[in-house]
């Protein structure tokens, strides 16, 4: 369902961002890199006391004409950004959490492979299949 | 030369060496280089070699034709197999063996066997290469577990990567994976199974004990099973370089060959195992997995952790990008730890991986730990766990199963509960979303409904709702006075009061007046749910359902206007009143007075009382009598007021059975119309027993309404003799009523008590109310502030 979707360190730098190779994907870099001051903005406004009830889930991060997007932030601060096309509709929030699950639980896999360093890009093709598979959902 | 002949698989296997030899690709051989190291590795004396290089026809040419060289590689067979090397040999020797070359430099331990069944020591020499795997296990950490046959063990043990090609290795396949080995060093480019016959070239670059497993893999007739290389981590750098083959491993071919011999049997047994499934584990690969496992982790039922783990496979030198997707595809639980079931797949890969064997993309079947459940890895697929190992030795899968069934138990139960977890994460943010529609809301309504039926007024509108107001106000009853006193102000008041209160269905009124309900009319009964309403907005912050106006204390109200009623509901909830409550019902006085109906005085007092009882109680119906006594009085009352409660009259009527004459309904209607008239009939109930004069008692009834609306309002339950009696007195003291003085001021102060009852009473109401309009607005802030934190982001 998505057509671009990102994994952000904690430094704010890109683990791992692939999108549809359909348009330009410097376009979705570019909002993908934006929306991580809607994120900063969310994670912020929760207050530190929050920190522990804070919501993973962060929504809405920011509507364009075409697309939405949407965010996932877990608590190391790694941050999941998906953009999904505006067409698309019906893409209900329950469809987006669930989708930021598995992009969570994928991204655990990863973690978990000892010859993976954090902080590194991820290459896993687990992690790309699974992803592959989010997105081919889209078309 | 002579045409050569070849058979298809001297031709494929020729064309595979010569490709290999083909180092340019120009389809020409040079003559050095390749071509010397593998008639070199023919193992052929030199002599024999350089004829069969003249025979060929090289020697002329200078290099290698592909027919040369066919022709050469036919000599060597026919050298290989004794029969003398005659140009004619080429075709007349039938069924050849293939040429067989050993890997080049160190031969000496391989004989170059007719057939590879045939040569078991050959066999016994390969397989001592190969069966190293224990052996091969080479250097793990320099750990030479296994020195059987660690030709390398000495110098270059170390050799790493150099996959062994197994002997098993097909023949017929044997010279493409041979020759692909020998051009990947590290293996690594065709997916071809295992089973190839193994480059013994490459692999055995680093002659590990190539030479021997060379040997084994070229003979490849016998169908060797796809026995994987072993490959050794070796802590030094791998390198397995197509055809380095080290001098050094002639020695150790020596010691391979004894051990050889030793490992024939197995190798054989290797050999025979089938060799489909590429991915196979076998026996021997598996104890050799088994071992190394222990080196790290003694309990074959534990976990190796993911660093101890990580160290070890780092040293087979692979790629860190490749390991990580052996990890992934090994680590079936995604536990971050490797359990021997796991450990064996990854290290089955790391070895098909230096061989030259691509990762697949999920795990093979038959490396798959014994699981029950296999959904959760992605890397596996959609194979069956059970898979196990095909050829694993009996003792390793028992240990294995135990562990692995229990990981596949939690495992999917993790899975579920991550989803649970996941649902119930789901849920609970969802459930933010629940809005707490609470009881804040003021369900007056509901309460009402509930509570008070909704009443049918029967008296007049105005006179009704504010007796109705007094009776649950719960002022006490002896202001028969008040209600009546009240009523011209009310009159407008329960105008307003009947527009606003269509909401107000059941309300508390009902109690009281129901009876009376069906004497008033609907803008009586509008003003009795206002009436209601108060009360029941009163008692809304409690949301619970008003408390049913007190067993409309019928009787006892004489006064009980319904504002009475209201309070007294309302405060029930917890407040005074509790006298009110007895009030109330200003109508029951009229059963009262009904109870003695005699006096037409009281009756017209019975009807007021009726009246405003009616609208709280069913008790009130009894009381038309009473109004029938009200009439009477409202007879009266026409006579002696003109007033605008025509309401009252209105209620009167219905009140009043037909027992009085016009007049009665006159008077009624008046008396209606000031809505006190309840009171007043309740006081006038008590006042017409008392008094007995019925005649008087109502006329007077329908001015003393209005002053004594307050009287009526009063919640009459006690006092309703007291107030009847006042209440006549003051009805009597009406003007134009023919009734005593005494009575007209006892009346009168009756009536004024009422009224300040009532006052007191609708204070109370409006001091309530007050009240539950603040709740109301702090619940609205309160829903307000909610809303806004559960949506956040909504502005955003």
């Amino acid at each position: 369902m998505a057509v671009c979707i990102a994994v952000i360190a904690k430094e704010n730098y890109p683990l791992y961002i692939r999108s549809t190779p359909t348009e330009n994907e410097l376009k979705f870099h570019y909002m993908v890199h934006t929306s991580l001051d809607m994120v900063d903005e969310k994670i912020s406004a929760m207050g530190k006391a929050l920190v522990d009830q804070r919501e993973l889930y962060l929504g809405l991060l920011y509507p364009t004409e075409d697309y939405k997007v949407y965010g996932y932030v877990t608590n190391s601060k790694v941050k999941f950004v998906m953009v999904v096309d505006s067409s698309n509709t019906a893409l209900r929030d329950n469809e987006i959490r669930s989708m930021f699950r598995k992009l969570h639980n994928s991204y655990t896999d990863v973690m978990c492979n000892p010859f993976y360093n954090p902080g590194d890009r991820i290459q896993s093709r687990a992690f790309d299949n699974m992803v592959t598979s989010m997105m081919i959902q889209v078309c | 030369m002579e045409g050569l002949t070849l058979s298809d698989a001297e031709q494929k296997y020729y064309s595979d060496l010569f490709s290999y030899c083909d180092i340019e690709s120009t389809k020409k051989v040079v003559v050095n280089g390749r071509v010397l190291e593998l008639f070199r590795a023919a193992q052929l004396p030199n002599d024999v070699v350089l004829q069969i290089m003249e025979l060929c026809g090289a020697t002329r040419l200078g290099y290698f034709g592909r027919s040369q060289f066919y022709i050469a590689l036919k000599l060597v067979a026919v050298a290989q197999s004794g029969f003398p090397l005659r140009v004619e040999s080429i075709n007349t020797v039938k069924d050849l063996p293939l040429p067989r070359f050993v890997a080049s430099k160190n031969e000496q331990e391989s004989r170059h066997a007719a057939s590879y069944s045939s040569d078991s020591e050959n066999q016994g020499s390969y397989s001592g290469v190969i069966p190293p795997p224990p052996g091969r296990g080479q250097v793990k950490k320099g750990s030479v577990s296994h020195d059987t046959v660690q030709p390398r063990t000495s110098a270059d043990a170390q050799e790493p990567a150099s996959p062994v090609v197994s002997p098993q290795q097909s023949p017929p396949t044997s010279p493409h994976t041979w020759r692909k080995h020998s051009r990947h060093p590290s293996g690594g480019n065709s997916d071809r199974p295992l089973a190839g016959p193994g480059p013994f070239w490459s692999p055995f670059g680093e002659a590990q004990s190539g030479s021997s497993a060379g040997d084994a893999v070229w003979s490849g007739h016998s169908p060797p099973p796809p026995q994987e290389n072993w490959v050794s981590f070796a802590d030094t750098p791998p390198t397995s370089t197509l055809l380095t083959m080290h001098p050094a491993s002639v020695q150790d071919q020596t010691t391979v060959r004894t051990v050889a011999s030793a490992t024939s049997a197995i190798e054989i047994r290797r050999q025979s195992s089938s060799y489909d499934d590429p991915w196979k584990i076998t026996d021997e690969q598996r104890q050799y997995y088994v071992n190394q496992f222990k080196t790290i982790q003694p309990d074959l039922n534990g976990f190796i952790p993911g660093s101890a783990a990580k160290e070890f496979f780092t040293k087979s030198k692979l790629p860190i990008l490749e390991l990580s997707h052996i990890w992934e595809l090994s680590d079936f639980d995604k536990d971050g730890a490797l359990t021997l079931d796991e450990f064996c797949a990854a290290f089955h890969l790391v070895v098909a991986r230096k061989n030259g064997y691509d990762l697949p993309e999920k795990l093979p079947e038959s490396l798959m730990p014994k699981l029950i459940d296999l959904e959760d890895s992605a890397d596996v697929g959609d194979q069956p766990g059970e898979v196990g190992y095909s050829g694993s030795p009996a003792e390793a899968p028992p240990s294995k199963s135990p562990s692995m069934p229990s990981l596949n138990q939690t495992w999917p139960e993790l899975n579920q509960s991550s989803e649970q977890w996941e649902t119930f994460s789901e849920r609970s943010s969802s459930s933010q979303t629940l809005t707490q529609f609470d009881s804040n809301i003021a369900p007056a309504d509901p309460d009402t409904a509930i509570v008070h039926p909704v009443p049918i007024r029967m008296t007049p509108s105005k006179i009704h709702m504010q007796e109705m107001e007094l009776k649950r106000t719960g002022s006490d009853h002896t202001n028969p006075t008040s209600p009546l006193l009240v009523k011209p102000s009310d009159l407008s008041e329960e105008n307003k009061i009947n527009s606003s209160v269509k909401f107000a269905s059941g309300n508390t009124v009902a109690d009281g007046y129901s009876s009376s309900d069906s004497f008033t009319s609907d803008p009586e009964q509008i003003g009795s749910n206002v009436t209601r309403q108060r009360s029941h907005s009163g008692t809304s912050p409690d949301n619970t359902a008003p408390p049913p106006p007190p067993p409309r204390p019928q009787p006892s109200h004489s006064r009980s206007s319904s504002l009475d009623m209201n309070r007294t509901f309302t405060v029930t909830t917890g407040q005074q009143q509790v006298g009110v409550v007895a009030h109330p019902p200003a109508v029951p006085p009229r059963p009262q007075p009904s109870q003695a109906p005699g006096p037409a005085v009281h009756r017209p007092v019975d009807a007021d009382g009726l009246i405003t009882h009616t609208s709280t109680s069913p008790q009130q119906i009894p009381e038309q009598p009473n109004f029938a006594d009200f009439s009477q009085f409202e007879v009266f009352a026409a006579s002696n007021v003109n007033e605008e409660q025509d309401d009252e009259a209105e209620k009167h009527p219905e009140v009043l059975p037909a027992e009085k004459a016009s007049d009665p309904a006159n008077s009624l209607r008046v008396a209606k119309a000031d809505s006190k008239t309840e009171e007043k009939t309740a006081a006038s109930a008590p006042t017409n027993v008392s008094k007995g004069t019925t005649p008087l008692a109502p006329p007077p009834k329908p001015v003393r309404r209005r002053l004594k609306s307050e009287d009526e309002l009063r919640p009459e339950v006690d006092e309703h003799t007291q107030k009847t009696g006042v209440l006549a007195a003051v009805l009597a003291s009406q003007p134009s009523i023919p009734r005593s003085v005494g009575k007209d001021k006892k009346a009168i102060q009756a009536s004024i008590r009422r009224n300040k009852e009532t006052n007191t009473v609708l204070a109370r109401l409006n001091s309530e109310l007050q009240q539950q309009l603040k709740d109301v607005l702090e619940e609205r802030i309160s829903l307000e502030v909610q809303l806004e934190q559960l949506r956040p982001f909504s502005h955003l």
